[in-house]
């Protein structure tokens, strides 16, 4: 563990990410049976990319291809009316071209705390059809949750105090894959 | 995949008045927010929930067809509320004065008026005297902002960008609100907007504008990337404004024959509704370069876009009070 500058902490380096979320696949893929159709989707912004590497992973891991979407939640956040800091809230694409129906749906997010994202996922996702399942995937749990929601895969858990971050860093947005606690 | 935004950018705007007070960067934030609607309406519920609890008013106190349903759709689709009210219908046939019915309206708990009027002016007025988001859905000869906002959405579909592109505005423009905010959202996103028709049609000031002038479509049809045509407003018209409508017709219509000496890729656009065989040729309005139809279906993510903003200003603006 290295405390880097300005009290940063790494708690997963780009190996650990990786071997994660090859745990995490692995997980998945047993607990899935041959004739049910598994569909993954990340949760932007981050959530999207990792989604994309869980879905390479299973697509081997299963012999088939899982497909991938991309879910953006900003139309239903809860606190759209009632801001909460100031940054500016950006709508994005929501981008699932393939048919959620009977699905099982690995809704997959970075970041799992006051589990008010994943609510918004959920209501999100069900305006896309009627899955026959959503399990969540996570890369990290960082505990303090609001919302009675809980992750059926987790990639790493961590206790921290309500004043740090946690920020999850991949090479596709931010140069390098590291997941760090500030 | 991800779109790159300026972390500091934060849109401030309750109202959208017009283009001509925002910036390239507040233009493209609408597109691209448009852009993210767009599939809304591909889903198999066609509806989400920013806008729960709100309620829109349409106050058209002239007639449409296309904007009118465009925002009830677009405010329906955002899960608000929408009281729908024309001239005709209501009070104002009896006298009552458009900021008290603005205000009556807003006594029932609107919070976002989107407004036609016949003077131009009308919604900056309601802005400055009510508490709710303002909407111009068309004032007088002044703006259009949200018919703008399609067809410069429709253009970058098309194209990509409007760097560079060279459009032409064929018709009334003096009497056209669509040209005026037209010419404002083109320009500011970096096309070369020359406005033709015939001088008795141009606005007088037109030199002021950031737009070339021409008074011959032929002189200058060959060098356009984006032709939009304007409808002829006969009831805006006063004086005879050309000698006959088959000479405004054989001038500046857009024929199959004109069209063989354009870009074969030429971009043909009419904010609706056409008069068909008059500015446009049916064969034209109907034909493979026509986009009319898109601009049609894109004045849905786009509206959909300006009322999820204004509400979103109007959000922060009442937590910081």
């Amino acid at each position: 563990m290295v405390w880097g500058y300005g009290l940063m902490k790494v708690i997963l380096d780009a190996k650990q990410i990786e071997a994660a979320l090859s745990d995490l696949a692995d997980r998945i893929a047993r607990q899935i049976s041959e004739n049910v159709d598994i569909a993954v989707i990340g949760i932007r912004s981050r959530g999207e990319i990792l989604a994309n590497r869980l879905s390479e992973k299973l697509s081997n891991k299963l012999g088939k291809t899982v497909p991938c979407g991309t879910l953006d939640i900003t139309l239903y956040r809860d606190d759209l009316n009632n801001p909460q800091s100031d940054t500016q809230p950006t709508v994005r694409s929501t981008v699932i071209s393939f048919d959620i129906n009977e699905k099982i749906i690995i809704l997959v997010d970075d970041v799992l705390h006051t589990g008010r994202s994943t609510r918004a996922a959920m209501d999100a996702l069900v305006d896309f059809g009627r899955p026959k399942a959503i399990r969540l995937a996570v890369l990290v749990d960082r505990g303090r949750r609001e919302f009675p929601i809980q992750a059926d895969y987790i990639g790493c858990k961590v206790d921290i105090g309500p004043g740090q971050t946690v920020e999850v860093n991949l090479v596709d947005t931010d140069d390098k894959d590291q997941v760090i606690i500030k | 995949m991800a779109r790159k935004t300026d972390k500091k950018f934060r849109w401030r705007l309750k109202h959208l008045l017009g283009l001509r007070e925002l910036d390239r960067k507040e233009i493209e934030f609408i597109l691209d927010t448009a852009k993210a609607f767009e599939q809304v309406g591909r889903r198999p519920i066609k509806k989400t929930p920013p806008l729960r609890g709100r309620v829109v008013a349409n106050m058209f106190f002239e007639d449409s067809t296309r904007t009118r349903n465009s925002f009830a759709l677009a405010a329906g689709r955002l899960s608000a509320d929408v009281i729908e009210f024309t001239k005709k219908s209501s009070s104002v046939s009896k006298g009552e004065t458009l900021l008290d019915t603005a205000r009556n309206l807003e006594a029932m708990g609107v919070d976002i008026v989107v407004v036609r009027h016949g003077a131009g002016g009308a919604p900056k007025f309601l802005s400055r005297n009510i508490n709710a988001c303002v909407v111009n859905a068309g004032d007088g000869y002044n703006e259009h902002p949200t018919q703008a906002l399609l067809d410069v959405y429709t253009i970058r579909q098309m194209r990509g960008s409007l760097d560079g592109l060279k459009i032409g505005i064929v018709g009334d423009i003096a009497h056209s609100r669509v040209a005026r905010s037209g010419i404002w959202a083109m320009s500011k996103l970096g096309a070369e907007v020359t406005l033709i028709g015939p001088p008795t049609l141009m606005p007088a000031q037109a030199h002021l504008l950031p737009v070339k002038i021409s008074y011959s479509l032929d002189e200058v049809l060959e060098q356009l990337d984006v032709i939009n045509m304007l409808r002829i407003q006969f009831e805006r018209l006063g004086k005879n404004p050309f000698p006959s409508v088959r000479e405004y017709s054989h001038f500046f219509g857009l024929t199959v024959e004109r069209m063989k000496r354009a870009k074969p890729d030429i971009i043909v656009m009419h904010p609706g509704p056409i008069n068909r065989g008059l500015e446009l040729e049916s064969e034209v309005a109907d034909g493979p370069n026509s986009v009319i139809l898109k601009q049609v279906a894109n004045g849905l993510p786009v509206r959909m876009a300006v009322l999820f903003l204004v509400n979103q200003a109007a959000a922060a603006e009442s937590k910081s009070k």
